[in-house]
């Protein structure tokens, strides 16, 4: 009885004035291949902090709290309750997690918002995975019985599907380190960055393979790493940032589990999740793609139809910093930090999951209209 | 339907042996960070002393220490040390032997609460018959020799915590932190 009760109390609230929520605040560690001298709460407590001070909010006054991480990273079990350390659970809160990058963590918290059932929310996420060896590690979220026991790791994977890229026309070796330059360039201007400035393109296609026809700028650095964000509905986001980034639209899709009967070289389920994210009924100005890997942000620039006018990644992306269960949420911040900066009117931002591009998200966020 | 059934309805595989089980062993390695507080805790109890951390805004003082007040959510940077001696809070008997732990059962497993701290430390109780651990037992830690213990810290510094034959607490003393 008493959920039945809930549920209408909160499609009451959702019926009332259109809730429209905004990120407020943003914060990320400077990610590094290794933080072996801190636990995770306290390589999450300094972004908490980090939010919780730019907005003026104390722990009391967030009406809902939502993680994003990975037991596997962690090497242990229910490991994200640890961090909730850092968010100061008393008295209890109102708290989720999701086994996901963060990005999937503010996609909850921005359901209850928009369902009227809060309205302040702090997302975080965080990943080490400096404890194990994270392309190994990733193997274990393939199928247990058919592809998991080859053990055919993230690289590898990846591998494939810059190889098909390549195979279908879509692009050559040179291109794809001209995408890792450009990436680890723009991340000079990032203090948070792990990978900061690159050789040029005739050096990088100097070095030898990693994993054919991958070469080591081709792949993301192994980082750990936390982000945070608040987010908060109307006025009350307005209350809290003279600049609200406001989400217009946010969906997320998937694809079938076995690599093997997707097309790698296309992202349609990036394409739908932006449509029904609005990403189409105007143009952007600014797109932070969640791509580990270079021939990622090709695919997901042709899925979304990206123009030369969209600035792509100007943080770096994931080719700079690749904190795993972060790197998503990341994506969703650095998009809102342009808005809050006043240096983005329009941004998409996009974040993945799985192998290749398996899941993806879409996220549109847009200045106050004035 | 069960595997043999669903096996009959492809002609190919009728009369086949239904696969039930497989096993596909699979191991990872990790490298295990305590942090800078619970680095702390842990080499203090090489030393035989118990660090604890209070928090700056609720005062209430953790131990084991995690660097972080979980009813706060702020930073505890205040160490604390602890006297060898506290209060059986709650326990109860164990009779079922735990998989890897090389422990005698029955054995009696506690909290206790040491002077100054807010939060039961995990322990067990020996040097007394079952029946007579109590709540508000005084006790106090019988610790390992330095050559009995491992080489890397860890809680097994602590052999058990055995009575002080002192009086009971005061139920007040403990009543909030039960």
């Amino acid at each position: 009885m008493t959920s039945i009760q809930g549920a209408e109390a909160g499609a009451e609230a959702g019926q009332g004035s259109r809730r429209d929520v905004a990120v407020v605040a943003f914060a990320q560690t400077v990610h590094r291949r290794s933080t072996d001298r801190l636990s995770e709460v306290e390589l999450v407590l300094p972004v908490l902090q980090d939010v919780l001070k730019q907005t003026g909010l104390t722990t009391d006054r967030i009406g809902f709290t939502c993680s994003g991480s990975s037991d596997y990273l962690a090497g242990r079990a229910f490991s994200f309750t640890m961090a909730l350390d850092g968010v100061g659970a008393w008295p209890p809160i109102s708290e989720s997690h999701v086994e996901m990058d963060g990005a999937w963590a503010l996609y909850e918290a921005w359901v209850k918002l928009r369902t009227g059932q809060a309205d302040t929310a702090l997302v975080y996420s965080y990943g080490k995975s400096s404890p194990g060896s994270v392309r190994d590690v990733l193997t274990r979220q393939l199928d247990p019985y058919t592809l998991a026991p080859l053990w055919p790791d993230a690289i590898a994977l990846a591998a494939l599907q810059t190889q098909a890229a390549i195979d279908a026309g879509l692009t050559d070796e040179r291109a794809l380190a001209a995408t890792a330059v450009r990436s680890r360039r723009a991340a000079e201007a990032n203090p948070h960055a792990q990978l900061r400035g690159s050789a040029d393109v005739g050096e990088l296609l100097e070095q030898p393979y990693e994993v054919r026809p991958l070469r080591r700028h081709d792949c993301p650095p192994v980082s750990d790493g936390a982000v945070a964000v608040i987010l908060a509905v109307g006025d009350t986001a307005r209350a809290l940032h003279p600049r609200p980034a406001w989400i217009r639209g946010i969906d997320h899709r998937i694809e079938a589990h076995q690599p093997g009967v997707r097309d790698l070289t296309d992202s349609p389920s990036t394409r739908l999740a932006a449509a029904r994210a609005g990403a189409f009924d105007a143009p952007v100005d600014t797109a932070e793609l969640h791509a580990p890997f270079s021939v990622q942000e090709l695919i997901l620039r042709r899925a979304l139809g990206l123009s030369d006018a969209t600035e792509v990644n100007p943080s770096g992306g994931a080719l700079a910093a690749n904190p795993v269960m972060a790197a998503g949420l990341i994506r969703i911040g650095e998009a809102a930090a342009r808005i809050h900066r006043g240096e983005s009117r329009r941004a998409l931002a996009h974040a993945t999951s799985g192998p290749c591009l398996q899941q993806n998200l879409v996220a549109v966020l847009e200045g106050e209209q004035s | 339907m069960n595997a043999a059934e669903l096996l009959a309805t492809v002609p190919a595989l009728a009369g086949a042996e239904p696969v039930t089980r497989v096993t596909i062993p699979a191991r990872l390695d990790y490298t295990y960070s305590p942090g800078s507080a619970q680095t702390r805790f842990l080499k203090a109890l090489t030393e035989q002393r118990l660090l604890g951390e209070r928090c700056p805004s609720c005062t209430r003082v953790y131990i084991p220490a995690r660097g972080v007040c979980p009813t706060c959510g702020i930073v505890t940077n205040e160490q604390i040390e602890l006297p060898h001696i506290g209060t059986v809070t709650t326990f109860c008997i164990v009779n079922i032997a735990a998989k890897g732990l090389d422990v005698e059962v029955p054995y009696c497993y506690a909290y206790v609460l040491l002077d100054g701290a807010h939060v039961g430390l995990h322990a067990r109780i020996g040097g007394i018959p079952h029946d007579q651990v109590h709540v508000g037992q005084r006790v106090e830690p019988v610790w390992r020799e330095p050559a009995a213990r491992s080489d890397q810290p860890s809680l097994a510094a602590i052999s058990h915590f055995r009575p002080t034959g002192d009086p009971d607490a005061d139920p007040e003393s403990y009543r909030r932190w039960m």
